[in-house]
């Protein structure tokens, strides 16, 4: 069975509306960077805040502020609605159903990054990037954000209509892998967002707004996990949308099982959202029982990123051997070790494999308490939203950019020190900090100021400092070449440039069974699962509800 | 690969390998949900449940609250209600003779902390609204810092205590 091949030519509009995303995503890094290893010296005695005390960015706290909301928040939500927006019009090749909805979205999400920043910059929103009442930052930051995220949702909407035409002119094929991939990620993250729609709009806007004296904090707390760890997959899905659809490709081979790949995909969709209570194993007011069973549903989540590292693995094995590679593992030399997009992206498997297991712990609710909010868990997600995440949106920086623009990497090599100098620095800090958080060294604390560290704790905390300022250096570097890659004069010659790349599957798309190809199930799943593990708690917590917590700005 | 031959319609097919790695990774989760269920069940590891609801605003008028610090149980046995608040617990100081079981209560009259005791497993959220607890038996003597592990404004990082394990009974 053929399907109908279109001719469609991603446009100059197209590539300069993904580019504009990248420009706010990396612009927003840029910035978000510099305050990392702040923290990072100010915990191994060498306090920097004073020289931005001129500035008024002398406080510890607004610098991690911005630290989570721009490279957690911003460099991720512009990242990733640019890219995906890429694998839509390319991978369906079409263009967008309605080009302005996308664009409303877009702008939607650029005033609300500006209304954030005005608190954030001049202190009314010292409060860190988790959203935990009564401490109370300005309207104007919940508002800015909520926007942030309203945005990305009309850009999903985007997505959908756009999907729903390409459906009615195929309705016998199997939608591309990596746009179905896409989709998945949009409507995993409008689900997740629920919750903390919900806590912003019945507590933290009103109570910024003065209509109403308190909030209750454990419900807060229950609804921003509801948001909080799916958002780790929003970040995660489109690294590994990259991993299955487009790394095989890039390194030689193809895509080890189109099946396989699906079924990861909906698996996390349907379990990435019911494991919330994971992150409040340490609560009180959410039962043991609870805790327990989210907890059980957490490990059913490791399971489709058991598949991934298969799958993933089997199709870089593939091309390796492709590529002349020999030996039980002697393969892994034969990969296109010196193409930086590549490599940002195996060492970015790499240290995500380092998180994985680390993620089990946390996930283990008794073991839980001992790294229960000390430096573990940043160790861990540097791990994940900064390594997995990160180093892969690098990868996929340095053939994004030339595509959006027209003009070649600005120094192919520099790109490949970028990786390396990425992955060293972060296993330093990261197992710094994993063995600083066994110690018992607390998290988001200034704990140059604190009484209570002990001498056993400094070679640690210098070692991670010494990470930071590598992670500093790679970080700038890719600012860097990004920069000089766009806004450089060379243009590609006539005929030359790069080429959108997509993974084929070794097994025909179209054999892929229509289950794994269809929405509904897995949404209705999706629901029922969510009601299961949520609701009666959400039901209680709702019912006992008291607003009683006055709000108290930091 | 296997010998079935193919009629090329869409079904569910996966590789040998990969259904073998499928069982594997299957059989290694349910290793650890295993390991967690005997550990809560059989072991009797304790996180902190669901306990009693206060009013934060009015809270530390009235017993216990009113009155922070060690109770004892009797037979070595202890009850600390410790309230957390920027940027200070109280009571900053908790002494009890080696070999106590001290079970702890925490609550907030402002904005969340944590609590988290040194070289041992209590770390429990510290909402306010809500009372948190776990019990801890101390079979060493020594000082134990508590520190504030959830940030909680400006003055975070000072915020802690410590409990003293005296050697000899007669603390308290």
């Amino acid at each position: 069975m053929l399907t109908q091949e279109s001719v469609y030519e991603v446009t100059k509009q197209d590539r300069r509306f993904v580019g504009a995303h990248l420009l706010v995503a990396i612009a927003s890094l840029s910035v978000g960077s510099l305050f990392g290893p702040l923290q990072a010296f100010e915990w191994s005695g060498l306090d920097l805040y004073g020289l931005l005390e001129p500035i008024g960015l002398g406080d510890y706290y607004k610098g991690l502020t911005i630290h989570g909301v721009l490279n957690a928040l911003v460099w991720t939500t512009f990242f990733i609605t640019g890219f995906l927006t890429l694998v839509m019009i390319a991978g369906l090749k079409r263009p967008l159903r309605y080009p302005g909805l996308n664009r409303a979205g877009f702008y939607t999400m650029v005033v609300g990054l500006v209304m954030a920043a005005i608190p954030i910059l001049t202190g009314a929103a010292s409060v860190l990037y988790t959203f935990y009442p009564p401490l109370q930052a300005s309207w104007a930051f919940y508002l800015g954000l909520t926007l942030v995220v309203v945005g990305s949702w009309i850009e999903g909407y985007g997505f959908y209509l756009t999907m729903a035409e390409w459906r009615r002119d195929n309705p016998d094929a199997r939608s591309p892998f990596i746009v179905l991939a896409a989709l998945i990620t949009m409507v995993m993250w409008q689900f997740a967002t629920l919750g903390i729609a919900v806590e912003i709009l019945t507590m933290l806007l009103p109570a910024a707004l003065g209509l109403i004296d308190g909030t209750d904090p454990e419900l807060g707390r229950t609804l921003f996990w509801f948001t909080g760890h799916p958002l780790v997959y929003f970040w995660l899905l489109p690294a590994y949308l990259s991993w299955y659809g487009m790394l095989p490709k890039q390194a030689g081979g193809k895509l080890f099982s189109d099946t396989l790949a699906r079924l990861a995909f909906w698996l996390f969709l349907l379990l990435s959202i019911p494991v919330g209570f994971h992150h409040q194993f340490a609560d009180p007011g959410v039962p043991v029982g609870w805790k327990y069973i989210h907890s059980i549903l957490t490990y059913g989540v490791a399971f489709p990123s058991m598949l991934t590292l298969f799958t993933v693995v089997a199709s870089l094995e593939y091309a390796a051997r492709q590529r002349g590679g020999q030996g039980l593992l002697g393969w892994i030399r034969a990969l296109p070790w010196g193409n930086p997009v590549v490599s940002a992206q195996l060492l970015a498997g790499i240290l995500f494999m380092f998180g994985g297991i680390g993620g089990i712990t946390n996930a283990s609710y008794s073991v839980n308490l001992v790294i229960h909010n000390t430096a573990w868990v940043p160790g861990h997600f540097h791990l994940t939203v900064a390594s997995a995440v990160t180093l892969s949106f690098f990868g996929i920086s340095y053939w994004l950019i030339p595509y959006v623009t027209g003009k070649p990497l600005w120094k192919e090599k520099w790109a490949t020190v970028v990786n390396w100098t990425w992955f060293v620095g972060m296993m330093i800090f990261s197992n710094a900090m994993h063995v600083l958080g066994l110690l018992g060294a607390p998290r988001r604390t200034e704990l140059g100021q604190a009484p209570y560290v002990p001498d056993e704790w400094s070679g640690h905390l210098f070692r991670m400092s010494f990470g930071g300022a590598i992670l500093l250096f790679g970080v700038a570097l890719f600012v860097v070449i990004a920069a000089r890659t766009a806004f450089q004069k060379e243009r590609f010659a006539a005929g030359e440039g790069v080429e959108f790349p997509i993974a084929v599957s070794m097994r025909d798309p179209q054999l892929t069974p229509l289950w794994l190809d269809r929405f509904k199930p897995w949404i209705i799943a999706t629901v029922v699962l969510i009601v299961v593990a949520y609701g009666p708690q959400l039901l209680e917590q709702f019912g006992n509800a008291s607003f009683n917590s006055p709000p108290i700005s930091p | 690969m296997t010998e079935t031959h193919h009629e090329e319609v869409a079904s569910f097919e996966a590789d040998p390998f990969e259904k073998r790695w499928m069982v594997i990774s299957l059989g290694l989760l349910i290793a650890f949900m295993l390991t967690v269920t005997i550990a809560g069940f059989a072991l009797g590891f304790q996180v902190p449940g669901s306990e009693t609801r206060v009013d934060p605003r009015t809270v530390a008028d009235s017993a216990p609250w009113n009155e922070p610090g060690l109770r004892d149980r009797g037979n070595g046995e202890y009850d600390a209600y410790v309230i957390s608040k920027q940027y200070t617990f109280d009571p900053r100081t908790i002494t009890v003779p080696v070999g106590s079981s001290v079970t702890f209560f925490l609550t907030s009259t402002d904005v969340q902390h944590g609590f988290k005791l040194q070289d041992t497993n209590v770390n429990m959220q510290v909402v306010p609204g809500e009372v948190s607890k776990l019990t801890v038996e101390f079979d060493e003597a020594g000082e134990f810092d508590y520190i504030c592990n959830e940030f909680c404004g400006a003055g975070h990082a000072v915020m802690s205590g410590s409990v003293v394990v005296e050697a000899d009974a007669g603390g308290a």
